[in-house]
């Protein structure tokens, strides 16, 4: 109970800080954001942009992972939470697309303009799609779960090229591309210290956020799955 | 192993000689589809990379339409039990990847010839690159799409599905071989496009390898 109360403070911090705390040419006090060239006060959304497509991307880990362990183990719990996986991963991904199409269209001046990054994260999308475009078109609960998590893991592959070796060939406007200049690689981001501190709080939250929807997602799937098999036998 | 591969490849091959179900469809979606395209394009000339990315188009959907039927069909007839009886999964594999491999590179030759006669954009200035780029985009096109063509086979929805799922697993290799189709038109040399190869040379190798371990779980019923 005690981590639940943690993470709805930390969460609200987050929120609160990300939102309010100003950004200013020279920060002097605590709560003050460096100015950064090219973001301005655009900057702010980082603070929840950045945690909805890391979640989406080890949403999309995890799903993979599971699968593997389905087809190690034929049990259909991994299956379960391979599932529960993906239903977030899809969730998160659709909100990282939307927030960063918005952030796109004030720091770009359009919502959608092929960036690698926005095309992976589109990839992904139609990964996610695909993916449940092909469950649901299987009856049988084996087949399906050994067919989906074949799927997974093939989709999964083809996450390297689009996270590590696309944004290095094509031209990208986001912060680490290969015609950058302005700001770097990712990294090493322009952000100060306690920018720095609020950001990795966003992750650590989020992601806690995401394990306990996670935990309840795939426990949910179990149960439904065990009632309806003692409705039927 | 290889014998029996092989055996199998022509057994598709004799069918497929028999009813030209697959090259008869295949033939008239080329067919349609570039002329949809050149109706749509009209007196306009259009730049370099947009043949590139028309050609690549064509090339894509075809293949969606033509090589789902290794699998299917063998579901379709009833006879994939038998197969299952007489050879090892891998072995299954092997034949369909070759059946497969035929069918697309006969199927991008015709293509490339139909683009290098009606595009006047579609001019190569280095053949050595462009037919590199061809070799490995079109193995790669046939692997990717012969795992998923299993995966089709044995799930409920067939034909809607199959481009669905293949079009992000060969997103990557798309838009490399499209880049790489550009660079031969422009007459980049091979140290240029060497990042471009090795990518597309890396999705062949490491779809290959996966197909192969996947394959026994899918083909196992």
């Amino acid at each position: 109970m005690a981590w639940k109360i943690f993470l709805f403070l930390l969460l609200a911090f987050v929120s609160v800080a990300g939102i309010a705390f100003p950004i200013v040419p020279v920060p002097t006090k605590w709560y003050e954001f460096p100015f950064i060239p090219g973001l301005k006060e655009n900057a702010k959304i980082i603070f929840f942009h950045v945690p909805t497509a890391w979640l989406s991307v080890v949403a999309f880990f995890m799903s993979t992972i599971y699968s593997f362990k389905y087809l190690r183990k034929k049990n259909l719990d991994d299956d379960a939470k391979s599932y529960a996986a993906a239903q977030l991963g899809i969730i998160f991904c659709i909100l990282a697309t939307i927030t960063g199409a918005v952030w796109a269209k004030f720091a770009w001046g359009s919502f959608w303009s092929w960036d690698p990054r926005q095309t992976s994260i589109f990839a992904l999308l139609l990964i996610y799609g695909a993916w449940f475009a092909l469950r649901s078109s299987i009856e049988s609960e084996e087949k399906r779960a050994t067919l989906s998590s074949v799927y997974a893991i093939i989709a999964f592959l083809t996450v390297p090229f689009f996270v590590f070796i696309m944004p290095r060939i094509m031209k990208g406007l986001h912060p680490g591309s290969a015609d950058d200049t302005n700001s770097g690689p990712v990294i090493d981001f322009k952000m100060n210290a306690n920018m720095e501190l609020i950001f990795f709080l966003s992750l650590i939250g989020f992601t806690i956020l995401y394990f306990w929807m996670w935990n309840i997602g795939y426990k949910s799937i179990i149960y439904r799955d065990k009632i309806n098999k003692q409705y039927r036998g | 192993m290889n014998a029996k591969a092989y055996a199998l490849y022509l057994k598709d091959f004799r069918s497929e000689i028999r009813t030209r179900y697959a090259v008869n469809s295949l033939a008239m979606f080329v067919l349609v589809a570039t002329s949809v395209i050149l109706f749509s394009i009209g007196n306009e000339t259009i730049t370099q990379s947009l043949t590139a990315g028309l050609f690549w188009v064509v090339i894509f959907f075809s293949a969606m339409s033509g090589l789902s039927r290794a699998f299917v069909s063998e579901e379709e007839r009833g006879t994939s039990l038998t197969l299952q009886l007489i050879a090892a999964p891998s072995t299954i594999f092997s034949g369909k990847l070759l059946f497969n491999i035929v069918l697309v590179f006969c199927m991008n030759i015709v293509i490339t010839l139909l683009y290098s006669a009606l595009f006047d954009g579609f001019v190569i200035k280095n053949l050595a690159l462009f037919i590199a780029a061809f070799f490995f985009g079109n193995a790669g096109l046939a692997i990717a799409s012969t795992i998923i063509a299993a995966i089709i086979s044995k799930a409920g929805a067939k034909g809607t599905l199959y481009p669905v799922l293949s079009f992000p697993i060969l997103l990557p290799l798309i838009l490399t071989s499209v880049q790489l189709t550009l660079m031969s038109f422009e007459g980049a040399s091979f140290i240029e496009a060497k990042f471009e190869l090795a990518i597309i040379i890396c999705y062949d190798v490491i779809m290959l390898t996966a197909s192969y371990l996947l394959f026994d779980f899918v083909w196992k019923d």
